[in-house]
């Protein structure tokens, strides 16, 4: 005999479904006045240190079509590659700056929009440094569990070749999909669900 | 003595087979959402372990009370009164403090206060239909609310949803992030229904679904429901896996 590993199981996940925006982006949905604000729609204020970028695009389905009820979050570092969280053990992040992000997909258009900061490389756990990147969480109705990915910068170009991550990745014809492109301080970066396009999706 | 440095070990992998698949064709929508290709497993690194917080000075007075955060002055929602309480713990048994959980949900006759559900039954003036909690030091947390009732969907030519309150839930870390759904005890429209179908473990939603909890009872007010939600476990931090001497 021997003692039973007596672990909890995760609460299993179900879709954030069509109406996800009631309960985290109530303004969206069009309801007013029951917070003060809507959580995670700004990441700067005027003080925030660093490069302001801006960050769009779709996620787009196996038919091709963009999804206009999708809910995306992001998190990532400030400038200097430290973290808003209390599990950053190695200084003190810019207070100026969440790292946390949250915005539906347009109910038209299926486009998202995030206004931020370009992250500061952050250490790989062998100690040597991460290309700069931002995390992501996606959800919808028809999601069951969410998405989790990664979006790199195309203008980083020699941190992406050293990042320990994308040289992983197996199949180095699909590390485009975590790459987005750069237009000034824009970076388009789509999402496919599905199709020959599928991005990459982790299991982290 | 209480250990006050915050954890930095890595999170237990997801048990891919105890949540519901990417692709179930039961759920129609799934169809054309699910990624086809297998996900990429990778150890956390920081950006994995880190999440953002919130502080309980965000919440107003009735951010958790669903009965009255959209009700006209001396009005209150229309329904069946019913509180929800329960613990967020992980996977380890920790109850977890300071977790933000965000509701939603139809009102008592199923429908939503939203411009895309156009179900017949009425929407109620009182009732908006979103709420939010921190949890406490020992991870507990509640609500109050109104019972919602089942809806009609478009999937099958008759397939309608069991009552159900949507659960958005932060953990410490990022990739503790969850979206989950809570059910009622005895509604037979569970096992009817494609989206709880989704997960494949009986056993699994049954972790979904709440007892009514007559203990915690108000006594001619409101009945209670418990619901515990599990979040990801983490590693101990003291062998990771990092170069020796680091
Ligand atoms: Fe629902």
């Amino acid at each position: 005999m021997v003692q039973s590993l007596d672990f909890l199981k995760e609460s299993p996940s179900q879709t954030a479904g069509p109406y996800v925006h009631i309960g985290c982006v109530p303004e969206f949905a069009g309801i007013k006045g029951v917070y003060p604000d809507q959580l995670g729609a700004a990441m700067v204020n005027d003080k925030t240190r660093g490069e302001s970028i801006v960050i769009t695009g779709r996620v787009i389905d196996g038919s091709g079509t963009p999804l206009t009820d999708a809910m995306l979050e992001i998190w990532q570092a400030d400038a200097d590659g430290l973290f808003n969280s209390p599990a950053e053990l190695r200084g003190t992040a810019d207070p100026n700056f969440t790292g946390w992000g949250r915005q539906p997909t347009a109910g038209d258009t299926g486009v998202y929009l995030f206004e931020t900061i370009k992250p500061g490389r952050v250490p790989f756990p062998d100690g040597s440094l991460q290309a700069p990147h931002i995390s992501f969480w996606i959800v919808a109705r028809g999601i069951n569990i969410g998405l989790q990915t990664r979006m790199y910068f195309g203008d980083e170009k020699k941190a992406n070749s050293e990042d320990p991550i994308l040289n992983r990745i197996e199949l180095n014809t699909r590390v485009k999909t975590l790459i987005a492109a750069s237009k000034g301080n824009t970076y388009t970066f789509d999402i496919h669900l599905q199709g020959e396009n599928e991005t990459i999706f982790f299991d982290i | 003595m209480k250990n006050t440095q915050p954890e930095t070990g890595a999170f237990f992998p997801r048990d891919r087979d105890w949540h519901p698949k990417a692709y179930t064709p039961g759920y129609k929508t799934s169809v054309l959402r699910s990624p086809r290709n297998a996900l990429l497993s990778l150890g956390n690194t920081i950006s994995e372990i880190t999440g953002p917080v919130f502080g309980h000075d965000m919440l107003g007075e009735r951010d958790n009370d669903l009965v009255l955060n959209f009700a006209k002055p001396g009005a209150s929602a229309i329904g069946e009164r019913i509180i929800v309480h329960g613990r967020v713990l992980d996977e380890r048994g920790i109850g977890m403090s300071g977790v933000l959980l965000e509701f939603w949900q139809a009102n008592a006759g199923g429908r939503y206060r939203h411009k895309k559900d156009n179900y017949l039954a009425p929407l109620d003036p009182n009732f908006g239909g979103c709420g939010r909690a921190i949890t406490d030091e020992n991870g507990a947390y509640s609500l109050r609310t109104v019972k919602p009732g089942p809806y009609p969907w478009p999937n099958g030519p008759n397939d309608w949803r069991p009552s159900h309150i949507h659960f958005s839930v932060f953990g410490y870390g990022f990739v503790q992030r969850l979206i989950t759904q809570m059910y009622f005890e005895g509604d037979p429209l569970i096992p009817l229904c494609p989206i709880a179908n989704a997960i494949s473990d009986p056993e699994a939603i049954k972790r979904l679904v709440a007892p009514l909890d007559m203990a915690n009872t108000i006594p001619f007010d409101a009945r209670a429901y418990k619901f515990d939600i599990v979040l990801r476990g983490r590693r101990s931090t003291m062998f990771e896996n990092r170069p020796e001497g680091n």
